[in-house]
């Protein structure tokens, strides 16, 4: 990663005011969305929580995981596994058991890659994601390539009592939102906290913290299995959404997806992550809906402008959207001013 | 085991893991070269497989396939380089990763709208259409001995271009010392130009005599790119020399691994890079 | 008796065929600058990797205190109480000089990165590492620019930060790779003065080119050529070696 790079770790002013308004709009939005608008957006939160686990690892750490998307789909497949076709189970063991195995996988598989640098860790994460990617894909016991179904909404109760009804669609809403801002602001703290300015310090300079006297492989490897844990949640919530999980899920289409999500906000900061999985959600079913020109249907074609997209990002605004506005306040900031 | 299917399995893991070879090597040489990493060197594959199919279906003749092809492959190679990689060597891998990802998509629909969406085969040609015998049962297909062949020719060809001439010379002092070697007069660019072609090159090719044994579809760059990238990891970024010994391995330990051990087949080729990777996390034959 | 804090004895490094240090044996004691001088190749640099840990000698030993460290990892002969800067400026440049230096004092707390609690609390909050914090920056002399970000302070100023940095880690043996690198004579002399500064309580290796503020600094001398030591003693022994003569200060720069 290039050293001089900085990254947007204090958000200036005027994106923590779009960010109040985003919160704001993302709690009003159900009573003015359908219910079909309201599972996307839900979708959209899930994919935000696996875009900050990402950014962890790849805006603050400077780890380009091509693999994380199998921490992701793992919890899903956890979710399919422990839920008997009979009856719901609670949330209150299954939501932590997912997010601890995926975490776990992190851990194990981190403990391979994490000792490489640079574009050998590109291609072993990518690898060892494939790995887990046919494992379930070829094994019709895991659920093959027709992938699993969730029979059931996990239940959310205190002994006979329903907390929650996850199967309301605007209940899931809520739900996603308060652990969308509860991540957020975990993973806000964590980056000032000593740990995540190690993790800084590692994406800057790794051989300079070494010869200071910090372990940079322990800290990496708990960087990947915190990031692999956090997937794991948007994971498990992913399945709770749609009732389904198949191994695309674990792909590595999703993995580069998750990055391309990261860039498009701007990396390090976590609030760049969330903005980067809405506009990329948001692009990618504005393409997927295209219509017919003629007799050419546009959005069949949906790969094409989805990768001329990215090329076009990566070529001209690869510091993404808070990278535009970083640059256009700066911009306004060296012009002459009038106070004197 | 009896001897003639472990000399078929031998013959098919020797020859896979040339194909390998094929596509490692250019991916190797153009990190090892370039620093770039290239997620879209599977699809390249795909362009020399789907080249083989245009061929064979407008002139019936895999030959013509395998120099046109090639050709126009090295052509369409050169065009990327200029048009669009070399703006990207001194960029971040993260930014490669994200370009050569945007590129695939690009790529996938490019084939769709030129050939469209179906599974095709490739007819082996008529002179290669016949097999040796080995066992009163058991006899070997004489093509992919000449696939075999064909790619220990290219190997052979790249080893003496990399080591005995001064194109090959120029690449390696590039490699080592690009400001060096540009002050020493040779033109980088053109190296750079000529190495990314000759990737191409190769990956198209390994291609396009593929295609008749493993037929022609879409996204068939995909899974190979992966294996791809499991060879040059265990081999060595930017050695040729490792990423043919891995190859090989590969190819041993996959086919061997997918008759033994049908129920791990598929993990066993990661198990072996993660040995690998502990023992020695920059490869075998780490420049 | 002076008080030993490095002991390195027959270190040896092999490339290949080649031996890039060549069984050079060196003491560092508190209180004290050692310089090591020579001609470009001379293996110094190797030598301050070795001391470092960042390359394993081919053989001989390392001992910091009345620990053996010989192979280990740099972080660890960090942790063990040696400190080094380097010849090419090599610190966070977009980060502040004050975020510079903290993280390097922040080296010094207990580490564990698997303990949730150190995910929490804000990095500011240890008191421990804003005072070596401080303490270094001013030992540096750079006080007035501890918010401006490395990137944009002069190379001079980045040397100064090097030193900080290295100060910061509360280190007892420093290994100071090449400090006045690309330095105009007035701050050469700032660096001197600094040197001298931190001479107190810290054993240091100080590899240099510059022979006015060699001269000025060291208490004693080694003399390397193509990886052996081929003088090693006061300066004005070394000075006046007829080897070192002929081999080195004739044909200086």
């Amino acid at each position: 990663m290039s050293a001089a790079k900085s990254n947007l770790e204090r958000l200036p002013r005027g994106v923590q005011v779009a960010l109040w308004l985003g919160l704001l709009a993302l709690v009003a939005f159900p009573f003015v969305g359908t219910e079909f608008y309201t599972q996307m957006v839900t979708r959209m939160m899930i994919l935000a929580i696996f875009a900050m686990s990402l950014d962890l690892l790849q805006g603050v750490t400077g780890m380009v995981s091509l693999g994380h998307a199998a921490y992701f789909g793992l919890a899903g497949y956890v979710l399919a596994f422990v839920m008997p076709q009979s009856e719901a189970i609670s949330l209150w063991w299954s939501l932590p058991l997912a997010v601890l195995a995926s975490g776990l996988a992190a851990l194990v598989i981190g403990f391979f890659v994490v000792r490489t640098h640079g574009i050998y860790f590109i291609m072993v994460t990518m690898a060892f994601a494939q790995m887990v990617f046919f494992l379930f894909f070829d094994n019709r016991a895991l659920g093959g390539s027709d992938g699993l179904y969730i029979y059931f909404k996990p239940t959310v109760a205190l002994g006979s009592v329903t907390l929650l009804d996850l199967d309301n669609k605007v209940t899931l809403y809520y739900v996603t939102l308060v652990l969308l801002l509860a991540v957020y602001v975990f993973l806000r703290r964590l980056l000032w906290s000593p740990f995540g300015r190690a993790l800084a310090g590692i994406r800057v300079n790794e051989h300079r913290m070494r010869a200071m006297g910090f372990g940079t492989f322990g800290y990496k490897l708990s960087a990947f299995a915190l990031a692999g844990a956090l997937a794991g949640l948007a994971g498990y919530l992913w399945g709770v959404n749609t009732g389904y999980i198949n191994p695309e899920l674990m792909g590595f289409h999703m993995s580069a997806h998750a990055i391309m999500m990261v860039i498009l906000g701007g990396m390090g900061n976590f609030a760049g992550a969330i903005v980067g999985a809405f506009t990329f959600e948001y692009v990618l079913h504005l393409f997927k809906d295209l219509p017919y020109v003629g007799q050419v249907h546009l959005g069949k074609h949906w790969q094409l402008w989805m990768g001329s997209f990215i090329v076009l990002v990566v070529m001209f605004a690869p510091r993404g959207v808070l990278g535009i506005v970083q640059a256009v306040t700066s911009w306004r900031k060296t012009e002459p001013r009038n106070d004197g | 085991m009896d001897f003639p299917t472990f000399l078929i399995q031998l013959l098919n893991s020797v020859q896979y893991g040339l194909l390998l070879f094929m596509l490692a090597a250019g991916l190797t040489l153009i990190f090892g070269i370039m620093g770039v990493v290239n997620l879209a060197h599977g699809s390249f594959y795909m362009l020399g497989a789907y080249l083989a199919f245009a061929f064979s279906t407008l002139f019936g003749s895999l030959t013509l396939a395998i120099i046109g092809g090639t050709a126009l492959a090295v052509l369409f190679g050169l065009a990327l380089e200029w048009l669009l990689f070399r703006h990207f060597y001194h960029r971040d891998h993260l930014d490669q990763v994200l370009l050569t990802f945007g590129l695939i998509y690009i790529f996938e629909e490019m084939r769709s709208l030129l050939w469209g969406d179906d599974v095709h085969g490739v007819p082996v040609p008529e002179l290669l259409r016949f097999s040796i015998p080995l066992t009163e049962n058991l006899s070997y297909p004489v093509y992919r001995l000449f696939i075999a062949g064909l790619c220990i020719l290219l190997a052979v060809g790249l080893y003496l271009l990399i080591s005995k001439t001064r194109l090959g010379m120029k690449i390696r002092a590039g490699a080592f010392n690009r400001d060096m070697a540009e002050a020493l007069g040779v033109n980088i660019k053109l190296i750079h130009a000529v190495v990314f072609a000759l990737g191409v090159g190769l990956a198209a090719f390994a291609g396009i005599i593929a295609a008749p044994i493993s037929s022609v579809y879409p996204n068939m760059g995909s899974q190979v790119l992966i294996m791809c990238f499991v060879v040059v990891v265990i081999g060595g970024i930017g050695s040729v020399r490792g990423a043919l010994i891995s190859a090989l391995l590969v190819g041993l330990v996959d086919t061997f691994g997918k008759v033994l051990l049908p129920q791990v087949a598929g993990m066993l080729v990661y198990m072996l890079m993660a040995g690998v990777l502990l023992w020695k996390p920059e490869g075998l034959f780490k420049q | 008796m002076a008080d030993v804090l490095l002991q390195a004895s027959g270190l040896t490094k092999r490339f290949g065929g080649l031996a890039a240090v060549d069984n050079v044996s060196i003491d560092l004691m508190r209180d004290h600058i050692h310089a090591v001088i020579g001609p470009n190749g001379a293996g110094k640099s190797t030598l301050t990797n070795l001391l470092s840990g960042d390359l394993p000698p081919t053989s001989g030993r390392v001992v910091i205190g009345k620990q053996d460290v010989t192979g280990w990892a740099p972080e660890r002969i960090a942790r063990q109480g040696l400190g080094r800067s380097y010849q090419k400026t090599n610190i966070f440049l977009p980060f502040s000089v004050w975020d510079n230096v903290f993280l390097a004092a922040q080296s010094r707390d207990p580490q564990q990165p698997w303990n949730p609690l150190r995910w929490l609390r804000p990095a500011a909050r240890s008191a421990g590492a804003r005072q070596r914090c401080s303490a270094a920056i001013e030992m540096a002399g750079l006080q007035e620019r501890r918010d401006a970000i490395a990137a944009t302070i002069s190379h001079g100023e980045q040397r100064q930060l090097e030193i900080a940095m290295t100060l910061a880690t509360e280190p007892q043996v420093l290994l100071l790779d090449e400090p006045l690198a690309g330095m105009g004579v007035a701050e050469a002399e700032r660096m001197v003065a600094l040197l001298l500064r931190i001479k107190k309580d810290h054993a240091i290796l100080l590899v240099e080119h510059d022979m006015d503020a060699v001269f000025t600094l060291a208490d004693s001398l080694t003399v390397m050529v193509n990886g052996q030591v081929i003088a090693s003693g006061t300066p004005d022994a070394v000075r006046g070696d007829a080897t070192v003569q002929a081999a080195y200060l004739g044909e200086e720069h």
